[in-house]
């Protein structure tokens, strides 16, 4: 059947993934232990806090608005949520490049680019690289991938994709809509 | 303009959704075809019922040898599956078999083919968020997909346009939250919350998605990798991670 082939290539795709994994993790686990014969500490996950303080794409995004646009989340905020929307309002096109901004562990400096009155690509201009947790997460930096803050958008769809919802939330959100119908 | 027949039914606890555009041949028969085939497929692999040949087997009243011929393509799928990520997808369970996790994807993959050979064009099936779109909308433009937001269910946080691919979504709902390091006092791994994978086929974009959400923040990497695949990852700290092929799919123009 055709799925056959599919799922040949499937097999040989994620056994070379596993391999290039392996590679990377071995090496990852080398560094590590370098580190750790230095005589550094190795970085413990940490545990849930409630912190008032910002993280990478509220923090950031809110020091790069251009100062005749709309004011972008203040920090503590969250970067999520819905664009600006009042009419005629939005970003003005064009890349922006943000103040340093001293994050404790670091400075972090970010560059926007606005499309359609939109935050579009958000790039990070500095980046810590002298503490332990900034060279964790920058370990995951890859030059391929591209990164962006996440924002609610008013798209019109046709379709929508996202990690199933169990029927009983469906029916529970249907059973809410047919009751705000009844007006 | 051609008229869109869409059709959303509650199976496999889970909503699904069968869309046809209108051109010439009524879409109703079409719709009730492939929801019928998706409940002889719930009949065959529902764990939940006790008549199914799932069920059958799973108490030996039934030897796998035995078992249908989509039996024996699926749990060949699911060994195959299983080799090839080291074991992390096993369908066996504490003496029990289940493959629903790969039956979804297979059976809307299916469906795609039975209404391309009945001479669809322009449909999507869908089930739980995940689905193949064929051809074009009612408005003769690609469909128009949106990611939905795992911090705000009813949000859309990308919106994309697809014609002829399959796309799934493996993830969480949570709420975002900034976990902080507190002996350094920098951000902790940002968890993994959502990754959404498009490629030629829904049976592939599930199967990568799950192997990839799995992966935690290498799984992106892992798309990367894939000729034909993208990936669009989003973690607790509200940042997306995409794969350098991705933005063919935005749709800039809807935002």
């Amino acid at each position: 059947m055709k799925n056959r082939n599919r799922q040949d290539r499937f097999v040989r795709a994620v056994k070379k993934f596993l391999l290039s994994a392996f590679v990377v993790v071995s090496f990852a686990g080398y560094a590590l232990e370098s580190r750790i014969t230095a005589g550094g500490a190795v970085p413990t996950p940490g545990i849930a806090a409630p912190a008032g303080a910002t993280a990478i794409a509220g923090g950031t995004i809110s020091g790069m608005a251009p100062s005749s646009a709309p004011v972008a989340p203040a920090a503590g905020q969250t970067a999520i949520g819905p664009a600006p929307s009042t009419p005629g309002s939005g970003y003005k096109d064009g890349t922006y490049i943000g103040p340093v901004v001293d994050v404790n562990w670091g400075n972090v400096q970010v560059q926007a680019t606005v499309q359609n009155g939109k935050i579009g690509n958000v790039q990070f201009v500095q980046y810590p690289s002298d503490r332990r947790t900034s060279q964790r997460i920058n370990a995951y930096a890859d030059p391929v991938l591209q990164q962006e803050a996440v924002q609610a958008q008013s798209a019109k769809v046709d379709i929508v994709t996202g990690a199933t919802l169990t029927s009983q939330g469906f029916q529970q959100s249907l059973q809410a809509a047919l009751t705000q119908a009844q007006g | 303009m051609p008229n869109l027949v869409s059709e959303t039914r509650l199976m496999w606890d889970m909503p699904i959704t069968v869309a046809i555009v209108e051109d010439a041949a009524p879409a109703g028969p079409l719709i009730s075809g492939v929801f019928a085939y998706f409940q002889s497929i719930d009949d065959r692999f529902s764990t939940y019922k006790p008549s199914s040949e799932i069920s059958l087997i799973n108490r030996g009243a039934l030897t796998s040898a035995k078992a249908s011929p989509d039996m024996h393509t699926v749990l060949a799928l699911a060994e195959e599956l299983r080799l090839a990520t080291h074991g992390y997808f096993n369908i066996a369970h504490k003496g029990k078999i289940d493959p629903s996790g790969l039956v979804k994807g297979w059976a809307l993959s299916n469906a795609a083919n039975m209404l391309r050979d009945a001479g669809c064009g322009n449909f999507y099936v869908e089930a739980g968020g995940d689905f193949q779109a064929v051809g074009a909308n009612a408005e003769g433009r690609a469909w128009r997909v949106g990611i939905r937001s795992p911090f705000n269910t009813g949000d859309i946080v990308k919106a994309l346009a697809v014609s002829d691919r399959g796309v799934a979504t493996s993830g969480t709902y949570i709420r975002g939250q900034h976990i902080y390091d507190p002996v350094t006092g920098g951000l902790t791994d940002p968890e993994i919350l959502s990754i959404t994978v498009i490629g030629p086929d829904v049976y592939e974009a599930d199967g990568y998605a799950t192997a990839a959400f799995a992966m935690g923040r290498k799984g992106i990497g892992f798309i990367e990798s894939l000729k034909g695949f993208e990936g669009y990852m989003i973690d607790s700290s509200k940042l997306a991670t995409f794969t350098s092929g991705f933005e063919a799919y935005v749709d800039h123009e809807n935002r």
